[in-house]
């Protein structure tokens, strides 16, 4: 399991936690997730714009 | 840090002087007999906050980098938004009970009316603050400051539409050069409907649950005002929903008229991919006149708000890649009500921002045939500033 953080603020996409409510259950792989599905706390970049973090 | 001191510190209280307008206004109609003052709101956002704009002149103060921190920790900040609410709250009943206790002339409860307007649109900043934030409670809360201006969808389409698109033409929320504040109202309002929506429906989808339920944020946020029109017009009577749907519009129009002013004009260029380039200072008009800053809790610091969305305002700083209005938001959309005049300030300040190659700038297609005639073709710049 893997963890990509928004480039601008501090949100982190965990493939363990996923996000319930933007509808990926946890255990949602990074993939599964669209391109241009934009950060849900700051909305600057999208997701191409993640950067892989180490997972929790 | 030590020896910072944030000189904005308790002026940050002053936003609560918003919300009692109404109030404010009828002491005023009692202490000096003049009926006039039950426009008071009017009167405060259109002419005192540009005067004390124009007096009181900028400050770019920001403060240092080590200061943010601590900046944004500090809960004080926060409760200075949150007075807002229980006040517009307060305000909204008592002007219920004013509109209908009767003895009232129309034309006085019209200006109520506006002055209650007037709360209700800055009431959308409030909102717009605590939109922004993590903390699900402060979401909650944006709901409360929106419901009584019926603008529910406001905080979905602004944090994930419009920030998103902003300084392109694909965002409704961002007017475009040549283009009057009268044209962009209707337009930005249906659009930003339209988009909002469509992010929700699209959200609910993948959750795989109804468009129409209780889930999507934007219906439940619009329930919010029928559950609180529907209280007021059951304890005030049916006369009332005139007043409510009225100052409601007049909350939104103001709202839109801030919204025409912060991007008006400037766009972002597209990279080689095709994508449209990253949020740069440069596509934010900001002001650092300081009337309309405290009042509005800093929004004129609007660059460094689209770079840091989630930052709260008391953090927020001048840039000073960032084009800079004549004068505060509050002035501004004073002239954003007379085309003429906007353009005939406004359009010359875009096409310098683009060093006279106003191709560049997000632009209204029917007016291009003016603005060559006013402005002659457009001079590409071999070198563009990053």
């Amino acid at each position: 399991m893997a963890a990509y953080a928004c480039p601008v603020c501090e949100y982190v996409y965990d493939e363990r936690d996923g996000a319930a409510r933007e509808g990926f259950p946890a255990g949602t792989s990074w993939e599964l997730v669209p391109d241009d599905w934009c950060c849900p706390d700051c909305g600057v970049r999208e997701k191409i714009d993640f950067v892989e973090v180490p997972a929790s | 840090m030590a020896d910072w001191t944030d000189r904005k510190r308790y002026l940050w209280l002053l936003g609560t002087v918003v919300p009692i307008l109404p109030l404010a206004g009828w002491g005023l109609v009692n202490a000096t007999g003049l009926a006039a003052f039950w426009w008071f709101g009017a009167m405060f956002v259109y002419l005192l906050m540009p005067t004390i704009d124009l007096l009181l002149g900028t400050d770019a103060e920001n403060p240092p980098t080590e200061a943010l921190a601590w900046l944004e920790q500090d809960r004080y900040y926060r409760w200075c938004i949150y007075a807002f609410l229980p006040l517009q709250y307060a305000s909204f009943g008592w002007a219920c009970w004013i509109w209908t206790r009767g003895g009232m002339a129309g034309i006085d409860k019209v200006g109520l009316m506006v002055t209650m307007g007037m709360v209700s649109g800055i009431g959308i900043n409030t909102a717009h603050e605590l939109g922004h934030k993590k903390e699900q409670y402060e979401r909650w809360f944006a709901k409360l400051a929106l419901a009584p201006v019926a603008y529910g969808h406001f905080f979905i389409e602004h944090n994930r539409g419009h920030h998103v698109r902003v300084a392109t033409p694909e965002d409704p929320a961002s007017s475009k050069l040549g283009q009057s504040f009268w044209h962009f109202l209707p337009r930005t309002m249906a659009g930003s409907l339209r988009s909002g929506w469509a992010l929700e429906a699209r959200r609910l989808r993948r959750l795989e649950r109804s468009t129409f339920s209780l889930r999507n944020d934007i219906i439940n946020a619009w329930l919010m005002t029928v559950a609180l029109f529907g209280v007021l017009v059951a304890g005030f009577g049916i006369s009332i929903l005139p007043y409510l749907i009225g100052q409601a519009l007049i909350g939104i129009s103001l709202l839109e008229a801030i919204n025409y002013v912060e991007h008006y004009g400037l766009l972002r260029q597209r990279e080689p991919s095709g994508r449209y380039e990253r949020v740069r200072p440069a596509h934010s008009w900001n002001s650092n006149n300081i009337a309309t800053n405290v009042f509005l809790y800093h929004l004129q610091r609007h660059s460094d708000h689209h770079a840091n969305p989630t930052r709260r305002y008391q953090a927020l700083r001048h840039t000073d890649e960032a084009p800079q209005m004549p004068t505060g938001y509050a002035g501004m959309l004073v002239l954003a009500y007379f085309p003429v005049l906007w353009r005939r300030f406004i359009d010359p300040l875009v096409v310098n921002h683009y060093q006279g190659d106003w191709s560049l700038a997000n632009l209204h297609p029917p007016a291009e045939q003016r603005l060559r005639g006013r402005f002659g073709e457009p001079r590409p710049i071999e070198q563009r500033v990053a």
